[in-house]
């Protein structure tokens, strides 16, 4: 950078003759800062979205440019939360984008002792296979007393406070009609 | 009380903030001091464990003090009602009720009914399919007398079997002092909380609770929030605009879920899941789970039309609507008995979606080995969990409890996709359902819970499209058609037409505006009837986004997204007008009847029949809500008015009572009854418990600990270990001690301590401050230990896991575990490896001899 080039771009000569002496504000602010947009700007969609982490259920609106998600951040018309996020909240975005996320099913067979790959069709083809066999094995038609019982015992299952309405809604039709009766979440906790 | 709200819910923490400064009094109950302790008016420190005999002060206080809002708890509640005569009190027995058998350690409910009712006594009958928990909402009041009433009442409050009468009774040793000794709170501070509360309750005010888990997870964790009903419907607090008793709820759908359960004991809207024994058909199931009188008295219709949704055309009239499809309960069915019998080998197959019992649930060890013992297991999550990854980096494998090699459980590692990639509704605390938009699609194998269903759904209906197997008609006859989205790539079925079909249509396929027009003759369809409206008009009302400063001045906002039950935002809002339907005050107004246009108005949805005078009285031979009074509010019991006592379908009692935890370094100082009678334990190898006051080895384990979460994570940390920002900002597990414990046991600020429990011991580096106050009880200092636990072997930070410190005992009622008061010893430096860490474990439990549960 020439001497030429320098100057403007030097804060001190804008300090000593404008009113912002300390530095504070425009003066600091470079060519190159005087360019920059937030990101948000050039989003090509808003989306309305609601926090998934406590059940306080703060908006959220999420950015997205070029099908990626570049910002998510709280939602000022909500009545509830108006535009405020906590610290988790504010870090929606590192959550879904977590460099630990994982995007590939993995499959450890009994005994194994490490993962391996397995393709998704294939593993639903073989946890409909293992549901069907434990249903089939641990049957209860009636009780001793000959009373209907019309279930299984032999599998359960954990978990639903973190997803959707829908999904827990079809998780207790579909298990419910297999007999299965060991359906829970963390509400139990 | 029972919460930590500013650091745990921040962003609601912000209307007590601003409650605050408009001039509310903000107190906080608390064993902690904390940031929440740190925004209010006072903190008032007690002992883990002890909030009823807290709360009990206060409705003696109540009483004793005349403080009470005599017109509501005349009109509204069930003070005046008079109660069988062969009721016996904790006062006359010493801790128990009348109807306790000590052989099935479980009560017989029948003496505790209103005189003149006859009611089975269910609760005493937990093995054959007791009403208990989210299922006794619709309790068995009995026949009521001519004009809605029960038989038998006292507006005078004086007969001395009236409900306010034995309350007074049972409270009547709750005092200051009592309070002091079993808490540990200076009376003066007690007295200030109870003041404070009556002044701020009345016409003019409202007062209102907050709590979470630190209320519920106790053995006696219904009875805590019991307490706080009684002293609400005293105060005259329920049903009325800043009053309640508020659940703060600690995941996005928590209260979904347990709306449209994926629970064991209920069905979607709080209908039972029927008993082998009890509920051999529709008319059983119906007869005996609800009252004639009150909301419930439609139960049939709700349940027709969710059978209907279920099974649809194959659902008729002359089969009962499939009824013989569900599986029957025998007893309890919850996580709990299913871990056992995972350990005991019955139990097989696992799915887990989107939890980390690992590290989120008591007894890690415990959580561990029955996912050990497993034939299959599914977790579905973002990343790998603790619960995914056992097999391999598991405590028990580093003691070697476990080994790799010899773990039988096929595992599959599902990625799941996250609320940005994905239609659905969360409903929130305040039973508010939010839609949430996909924003970008799911990368990969990742897929929603919603697509992993539908598509196991599918598969299993294709392999089993042959079968003649009757017990698989369930499965055939299933209504599993569900439109998959036109632009998938990848066949997501379509979630607005799911949610259509949880808020049902009519005979001609229109969705239904409301629950009203539900019909138990099969001509309704509801996938669950409190959602029913939700898609009312063709349109989805939980994806209303209407900018709360462009709805009017309507400060209740009725228009962004949609609460059930029929976008009511306040339950029982009919308790804020007074018996005629005026407002209780202009200050406190809501809603109120309007005689000139004859229906009630305000500014809420009215919990009350549009047109149904204050003055109405149903006739002789009524149902249903026509059976309940017009000044009655609590329109879901089968009378009408707010339990303080509870008649039916609690099994620990019709009212609240101080026992201590579990295990507690303090015997009972009220009662010779140590803790809950009908509390449930598991005695078993693989959860041992630390012996109680009171037994010889209790002082092997002489502190109290508790366990929190922190701002910056979630839970079990699936969800916030990953994140880069929040590990960094708490990236280690610690445990909070006072400096007087710090000097008692040689702890050092920033170094290590080992907690040892008859479970496990775990180590956390230590953080000496006075947010934790010693207490002095029982003549005695007792010091407190506080443990975050959202800690564990994956993640950017790791640690170990407060949780694998505790017991299982559990709430009789609902089956949740006492996981807020324990006790423990610590001790400075870090926990032994290996090998070792069993042998320290060993010889704790044989010098405490700890043991399997009794007392």
């Amino acid at each position: 950078m020439s001497i030429r080039d320098f100057i403007p771009e030097w804060s001190v000569p804008r300090q000593i003759k404008g009113a912002d002496r300390w530095a504070l504000g425009p003066a600091a602010q470079s060519r190159h800062q005087a360019q920059l947009t937030p990101r948000t700007k050039k989003a090509d969609r808003v989306v309305k979205s609601v926090c998934p982490y406590c059940a306080v259920g703060c908006g959220q609106r999420i950015f997205v440019e070029n099908e990626k998600i570049t910002q998510i951040e709280g939602d000022p018309a909500s009545p509830i939360s108006r535009g405020r996020l906590c610290p988790k909240g504010s870090a929606t975005r590192s959550l879904v984008q977590s460099p630990m996320r994982e995007y590939k099913v993995k499959y450890r067979r009994p005994y194994g002792t490490e993962w391996e790959e397995l393709s998704l069709d294939e593993a639903m083809d073989m946890i409909a296979d293992r549901v069907i066999k434990t249903r089939e094995e641990t049957w209860e038609d009636e009780d001793e007393e000959g009373c209907h019982l019309h279930r299984t015992l032999g599998f359960a299952h954990l978990g639903g406070a973190t997803l959707d309405n829908e999904e827990n809604y079809l998780i207790k039709k579909f298990f419910t009609a297999m007999g299965a009766i060991q359906i829970e979440n963390q509400a139990r906790i | 009380m029972g919460s930590n709200m500013a650091e745990n819910h921040p962003v609601g923490f912000q209307w007590v903030v601003e409650a605050r400064l408009r001039g509310a009094k903000i107190i906080h109950v608390d064993p902690r001091f904390t940031r929440t302790s740190a925004m209010s008016n006072l903190h008032v420190p007690l002992r883990a464990g002890t909030d009823i005999a807290f709360l009990g002060g206060i409705v003696n206080y109540i009483l004793e003090n005349d403080r009470y809002f005599r017109d509501y708890v005349v009109h509204y509640t069930n003070a005046p009602v008079i109660v069988s005569e062969e009721y016996a009190d904790t006062e006359d027995l010493d801790g128990l009720f009348s109807g306790y058998d000590p052989e099935s350690r479980s009560y017989d409910a029948s003496t505790w009914q209103y005189v003149g009712t006859t009611v089975s006594g269910a609760a005493g009958q937990r093995e054959m399919g007791g009403i208990t928990g989210e299922q006794a909402h619709y309790a068995q009041a009995g026949e009521l007398g001519h004009g809605g009433e029960p038989p038998e009442m006292d507006r005078t409050l004086e007969h001395p079997r009236c409900v306010f009468q034995i309350l007074k009774k049972h409270y009547s040793r709750y005092t200051p002092e009592m309070v002091e000794e079993i808490c540990g709170t200076p009376k003066e501070l007690f007295l200030q909380v109870a003041e404070a509360l009556c002044e701020n309750s009345g016409r003019e005010k409202t007062s209102a609770f907050c709590y979470a888990v630190g209320w519920t997870q106790h053995t006696v964790g219904v009875q805590y929030i019991r307490t706080a009903a009684i002293i609400q419907l005293l105060l005259g607090n329920i049903g009325r605009p800043g009053g309640g008793i508020l659940a703060l709820r600690g995941h996005a759908s928590i209260q979904g879920s347990t709306d449209i359960p994926t629970l064991y004991n209920i069905l979607p809207g709080y209908l039972p899941m029927p008993h082998a024994h009890q509920h051999q058909n529709l008319e059983m199931y119906v007869e005996r789970n609800s009252a004639k009188s009150g909301y419930w008295g439609n139960m049939k219709a709700y349940m027709v039309s969710l059978l209907k949704a279920y099974w649809g055309g194959a659902a008729t009239a002359e089969n009962d609507f499939c009824f013989d499809y569900l599986p029957r309960l025998t007893g309890d069915h919850s996580i709990y008995p299913a871990l056992m019998g995972m350990i005991d080998g019955w139990c097989k197959g696992f799915f887990v979606m989107g939890e980390n019992p690992a590290v989120g649930a008591a007894n890690g060890k415990l959580q561990r080995l029955a996912l050990a013992n497993l034939d299959w297991l599914i977790v579905r999550d973002f990343s790998e969990i603790e619960s995914a990854s056992f097999w391999y980096d598991s405590p028990e494998i580093e003691t070697g409890e476990l080994k790799t090699e010899e773990i039988g459980t096929e595992v599959f590692f599902m990625p799941a996709a996250a609320h940005t990639e994905k239609n659905g509704s969360f409903t929130n605390t305040q039973r508010l359902l939010q839609w949430h938009f996909r924003a970008v699609e799911p990368q990969g194998d990742c897929r929603s819970e919603l697509w992993f269903m539908y598509h196991l759904g599918r598969k299993v209906r294709e392999k089993l499209a042959n079968s003649t197997d009757p017990k698989d008609r369930a499965i055939l006859d299933l209504n599993w058609d569900y439109p998959i989205e036109e632009e998938s790539e990848f066949e997501e079925p379509d979630a607005e037409a799911v949610l259509r079909e949880i808020g049902g249509w009519d005979e001609n396929n229109e969705p239904l505006p409301s629950y009203l027009p539900i019909k138990a003759d099969g001509s309704t369809t509801c996938g669950c009837w409190i959602y029913a409206g939700v898609y009312a008009d063709e349109v989805n009302q939980a994806a209303r986004k209407k900018p709360y400063w462009e709805q009017g001045g309507n400060w209740v906002a009725p228009e962004w997204a949609w609460a059930w039950p029929m976008n009511r935002r306040i339950i029982y809002n009919r308790a804020s007008a007074d018996p005629e339907g005026r407002p209780w005050s202009e200050r406190k107004k809501y809603i109120w009847w309007d005689e000139e246009q004859g229906q009630w108005t305000g500014y809420d949805v009215p919990d009350i029949s549009p047109t149904k005078r204050p003055d109405y009285e149903p006739e002789a031979g009524a149902v249903a809500e026509d059976a309940i009074r017009g000044d009655k509010p609590f329109i879901m019991q089968a009378d009408g008015r707010g339990w303080i006592f509870v008649p039916a379908g609690l099994t620990d009692g019709p009212l609240p009572t101080h026992y201590e935890p579990h295990e507690s370094p303090f015997e009972n100082a009220l009662y010779g009854q140590q803790s809950n009678p009908v509390r449930e334990v598991y005695p078993r190898p693989e959860n041992p418990y630390n012996p109680s006051d009171g037994d010889p080895g209790a002082r092997v384990f002489p502190y109290v600990f508790t366990t929190y979460r922190l701002t910056e994570h979630h839970t079990a940390g699936g969800m916030t270990r990953t994140v880069g920002h929040l590990s960094e900002l708490q990236p280690e597990m610690f445990c909070e001690v006072s400096p007087e414990l710090a000097k008692e046991r040689g702890l050092e600020n920033d170094g290590w301590a080992t907690i040892i429990t008859s479970r496990t011991a775990i180590e956390a580096r230590v953080l000496v401050t006075d947010r934790v106050v010693p207490m002095k009880v029982q003549g005695r200092v007792v010091h407190q230990v506080g443990l975050p636990y959202h800690w564990g072997s994956k993640g950017i930070v790791t640690g170990d896991s407060a949780n694998d410190l505790l017991g299982l005992t559990l709430d009789p009622n609902v089956h949740i575990g006492e996981y807020k008061a324990a006790t423990c010893d610590i001790r400075p430096g870090r926990r032994p490896r290996g090998p070792a860490l069993v042998r320290l474990v060993e010889d704790y439990r044989r010098r405490a001899e700890s043991h399997n549960g009794g007392g």
